[in-house]
């Protein structure tokens, strides 16, 4: 049962019952889908981005608590940051979750150091890190593309 | 689809007055349990309960023995050597073929084809039986509760000779609608592919009467047995199809061995699947005269040590008491359904009026996923996802299901646990 709740914190299962930035904003500068194909589940992420700031960001789909939890956190992570910085925090909890170390560092995490019992799951780490790659795949369009699909 | 609908449902299954153990079970199930080493762990500290059998069954000893013999003392590759081993493992995996003709009521040992399993059964009717006789506009028929591996091989063969696929469909409850099936037969149909027992329902077909109304047409059938035949012996002749196929691993056999039987008129008219060793009779460079069937079909060294193993499962369930298994299993089956309905917020998907010891369910405001990850760490393994069968899970609208499916060595026991890891689930997620 430790391990479980370790796991299954409350602020996860806060974060799955009302995810937050659960929706598109009106402008969108930067989008992306993206699926796991071992459950199926689909998420997309879009953001806007001005003079190299997130300044807005959201996501939509249906998933389980962990990439639910883990999308609504990493919208509030990024949300106001410099894009610089927004690919600080992808490489420290990309490392939370892929590091082989006992004890890797939650330094800077925030809220996200709520996820490092995932580690535990390998087969669940896809489910908390489809959000980040998803975010990842988005801001690799070029501008022109992300041109093309700001409406 | 409403859930109120299916609760109704099975609700109506259940038999009023009977109590979940005191049915017509009279199996020895701790006796059987002793036989298969895998069911004694304890997994994250707690006895394992195993209930993903439709993904995969456990090994009992006697298969284990059987292919460590094979490999210690029985050992060489088949249908070549002179030598006393190449004899012995001849023999054995010939041996082999008339205990899987046996247990699927065969007439006659030509027409068992080893191969890796029910996919590649599926692939070589779709590539030797159905292609060559394939025009464009041509029919196959098949139903809404296939697993992918009985839609994607028909599909390809499609999209390469324009003939087109044609689905029969299935009501809420999970049965086929077999005169909607039925009206799909026609001038154009060249094959009926079915699934025996639904992996992801427990939908439990009506083959007899699938065959017979293709057959009355002239239509060959192929019955895909995957998920039957761990739940007892086949009568190919009595279900009266064309082509039956069926997986090892399933069938508590090694993983990378299954049986393709196809009657021997069928089998004598197609053409090679593979090109190799062992499927030639002479070769030169300008021609190759092909070996009769089932050799025909078993292109390079088979596998051999599998099919041994196979054999050696063959022959566990074949010593079991047919009556005693199926009545266990529907205990299982009976007491798992009405336990599992007790859990509010809990719906089963799945309540054909035959069913076989399959369980798909949604927990509400559960993922799947979680409830495999909690379960687990409970001891207990269920599969959860969409079981290889997504448009079936279209059909009633989820993306995914849990899935506990029970073989002859599980408990009543057992379904408590599941329960009562369920109830951590429910804890865990609710407000």
């Amino acid at each position: 049962m430790s391990d479980l709740r370790e796991i299954y914190q409350e602020i996860i299962l806060d974060h799955y019952r009302r995810p937050r930035n659960f929706s598109a904003p009106d402008e969108i500068s930067h989008e992306a889908s993206g699926h796991n194909p071992l459950c199926g589940d689909r998420i997309k992420v879009f953001l806007r981005v001005e003079d190299g700031v997130v300044q807005e960001v959201g996501f939509e789909g249906a998933g389980c608590a962990i990439s639910t939890a883990s999308a609504s956190l990493m919208t509030e992570a990024i949300k106001g940051k410099p894009l610089d910085e927004v690919q600080e925090i992808f490489e420290k909890f990309h490392g939370l979750m892929t590091d082989q170390k006992e004890d890797p560092s939650v330094d800077g995490l925030g809220k996200l150091e709520a996820l490092s019992g995932v580690r535990q799951l390998p087969v669940r780490i896809k489910c908390a890190t489809l959000a980040w790659h998803t975010l990842q795949a988005a801001l690799r369009q070029s501008e022109s593309s992300a041109a093309i699909s700001t409406e | 689809m409403s859930t109120t609908e299916l609760g109704a449902i099975s609700e109506a299954r259940e038999e009023p007055g009977v109590a979940p153990f005191a049915d017509e079970d009279r199996f020895d199930v701790e006796r059987i349990r002793e036989d298969f080493p895998g069911l004694g762990q304890i997994i994250h500290g707690k006895p394992l309960v195993y209930l993903d059998n439709a993904a995969s069954a456990q090994k009992p000893q006697a298969v284990i023995d059987a292919v460590a013999h094979a490999y210690t003392y029985d050992y060489s590759n088949v249908h070549r050597g002179v030598h006393t081993l190449s004899q012995r493992a001849t023999e054995a995996y010939e041996q082999a073929r008339e205990e899987a003709r046996r247990f699927l009521g065969a007439e006659k040992r030509e027409e068992v084809v080893f191969l890796r399993g029910t996919t590649e059964g599926i692939n070589l009717v779709a590539q030797s039986f159905v292609r060559p006789r394939l025009q464009p506009g041509d029919e196959i028929v098949l139903s809404t509760m296939e697993h992918h591996s009985n839609i994607v091989p028909w599909q390809m063969l499609c999209q390469e000779t324009g003939a087109v696929l044609k689905i029969a469909p299935i009501d809420d409850r999970g049965d086929l609608d077999l005169e909607a099936y039925e009206a799909l037969l026609g001038e154009r149909t060249r094959i009926v592919s079915m699934v025996h027992y639904s992996n992801s329902l427990g939908t439990i077909n009506p083959v007899r009467q699938i065959v017979e109304r293709a057959r009355a047409r002239g239509i060959p059938t192929l019955l895909d047995g995957a998920q039957a035949a761990p739940h007892g012996r086949i009568d190919v002749q009595d279900l009266g199809c064309d082509f039956y196929t069926l997986s090892g691993h399933k069938l508590f056999g090694p993983t990378g061995i299954g049986v393709l039987w196809g009657r021997e008129s069928h089998l004598r008219s197609m053409v090679p699947y593979q090109g190799g060793g062992d499927m030639i009779l002479s070769v030169t460079f300008e021609h190759t005269e092909y070996n009769e069937p089932p050799h025909r079909f078993e292109a390079g060294t088979p596998n051999i040590v599998g099919a041994i193993g196979l054999a050696a499962a063959m022959r566990y369930v074949s010593a079991l008491d047919p009556e005693q298994v199926r009545a266990h299993e529907q205990s299982l089956l009976r007491y798992a359904t009405r336990r599992l309905q007790e859990i509010p917020g809990l719906r089963i998907i799945g309540t054909a009026r035959e069913k076989t010891s399959v369980v798909s369910f949604l927990l509400d405001g559960v993922h799947a996923h979680d409830v495999g990850t909690i379960l687990d760490q409970e001891g207990v393994a269920v599969r959860v996802g969409h079981h290889c069968t997504q448009p079936l899970m279209e059909r009633f609208g989820v993306a995914s299901t849990a899935r506990a499916s029970f073989a002859f060595y599980n408990t009543h026991q057992e379904v408590d646990r599941l329960v009562e890891g369920l109830g951590q689930v429910v804890e865990i997620f609710s407000e």
